[in-house]
């Protein structure tokens, strides 16, 4: 690596992180070509960093909350609903921010020309979801439970049943796009994606809980997940020029 | 001792189906009218350690208005003009051979924490399969060498990175390319 001219400090990417996983991770090769291989420059934060879009306004109808419902029949699968809140790591709640999320269908299968996993598509599933948190923080969504599918990282590759979410905090430090999976699942041992993050209490985050209180009977299971968005992970712990 | 209800949530990868959920009508790429006397195109490559593009991806920018200023509660300087609908946040895929498009206006100056002017930027973040978080970035300006010079973030940074922060003008727009590792590796942010 070339002289440093910056008074910047430069944070190398396994302690850039806190309980986020490293960009560096042989085990998900996907990663190999794309993490940057120079160190990351620790950005002093600005009113750019301390703020972020405020979706306040955004006009989100009741289908766009229930993933059921978006089409002329029911989708097969195991109905569920997935809910929490999400909250700023102060524990104030995120309120009128954006939750997105998209997923694959109870076979298994993504509504997604790239994805050519032999399982049926479902004409009454699309996967993709979205709501605004209400005053306290709170989401909701009416869905049915993905299918595990296979991937080609490794021989026998198999993802563990997951939703993706997509969240937005008060600032950028905050934005999260992560997966939340399911309680018991067998294939937590072999996903390099859900093993990248290193510490099993971080990790266990991640797995909704099955709650009978949210369960309506004859209705859809019911799964929490709260959302706790992290700030800044980094935390050098010295700045090389102060030595 | 830190509760644990508040820890965070990890990050995990937005995987190469993000396009199901992320890139729909309620967000887009286009920030201004294109008929908007301001408006500025600008496109770019997202593209792997090979230079490769990278066909599954997403690029956000977050920008203040023409005038400088954030809709957002925590920017509180009213003798800045907020404009009305104008979110400063827009969103485009990488689905075509890794290229992305804006149409956006370029943001007043910023200040930073102490007070002291940045130079027009937009936040940049990058999201794609085999990113197991996402990564951030700024786009800066290159009508703006003298702004440029005085930035306090841009200016401390080696001539080499710097570089990799400033579009380049094209065809009346501005190019932008993001290389997220190897040559012209792209200057990432820790935030």
């Amino acid at each position: 690596m070339g002289p440093r001219h910056s008074s910047l400090a430069r944070v190398p990417d396994a302690d850039v992180h806190g309980v986020d996983p490293p960009y560096d991770y042989p085990e998900y090769v996907g990663t190999r070509l794309r993490h940057p291989k120079e160190p990351l420059v620790l950005l002093p934060h600005t009113l750019s960093e301390r703020t972020a879009p405020v979706f306040g306004d955004m006009p989100l109808g009741e289908l766009d909350q229930d993933l059921t419902r978006q089409h002329a029949g029911e989708p097969l699968g195991e109905r569920i609903s997935v809910s929490g809140r999400v909250l700023g790591s102060d524990g104030r709640p995120i309120a009128g921010q954006l939750v997105e999320i998209w997923q694959a269908n109870a076979a298994g299968r993504y509504r997604h020309a790239v994805d050519t996993h032999d399982a049926p598509l479902d004409e009454n599933f699309t996967g993709a979801g979205r709501c605004l948190t209400d005053a306290n923080g709170e989401y909701r969504f009416v869905t049915v439970k993905p299918g595990a599918y296979p991937w080609k990282n490794h021989p026998n590759a198999w993802r563990p049943a997951h939703i993706h979410f997509s969240v937005f905090g008060r600032a950028i430090p905050d934005r999260l796009v992560t997966q939340m999976y399911f309680p018991g699942d067998p294939l937590f041992p072999f996903d390099p994606i859900f093993n990248s993050i290193r510490d099993e209490k971080d990790r266990e985050r991640l797995i909704s809980r099955f709650e009978l209180d949210l369960t309506e009977p004859e209705w859809s299971l019911g799964f929490r997940f709260d959302i706790v968005l992290g700030g800044r992970g980094a935390t050098p712990l010295e700045d090389p020029h102060d030595d | 001792m830190t509760d644990p209800a508040l820890l965070p949530v990890p990050s995990q990868t937005s995987g190469p189906f993000l396009s199901i959920g992320l890139l729909r009508e309620h967000v887009g790429s286009s920030l201004v009218a294109e008929e908007d006397p301001r408006a500025i195109r600008i496109r770019g490559r997202l593209l792997d350690g090979n230079g490769d593009p990278v066909p599954d991806g997403m690029i956000e920018i977050w920008q203040a208005n023409a005038a400088g200023r954030y809709a957002h509660p925590d920017d509180t300087r009213d003798d800045v003009p907020l404009d009305e609908g104008f979110l400063g946040f827009g969103r485009s895929g990488t689905v075509d051979d890794g290229w992305f498009e804006f149409v956006t206006l370029k943001p007043g100056r910023v200040p930073a924490e102490d007070g002291e002017a940045q130079a027009p930027h937009l936040v940049v973040i990058v999201f794609a399969r085999g990113l197991l978080k996402q990564l951030v970035t700024r786009l800066y300006f290159p009508d703006e060498p003298e702004a440029n010079a005085a930035d306090p973030i841009l200016s401390e940074l080696g001539e080499a990175e710097r570089a990799t922060l400033i579009a380049e003008p094209e065809d009346g727009g501005l190019r932008f390319d993001i290389h997220l590792q190897g040559d012209g590796e792209t200057t990432f942010f820790a935030v």
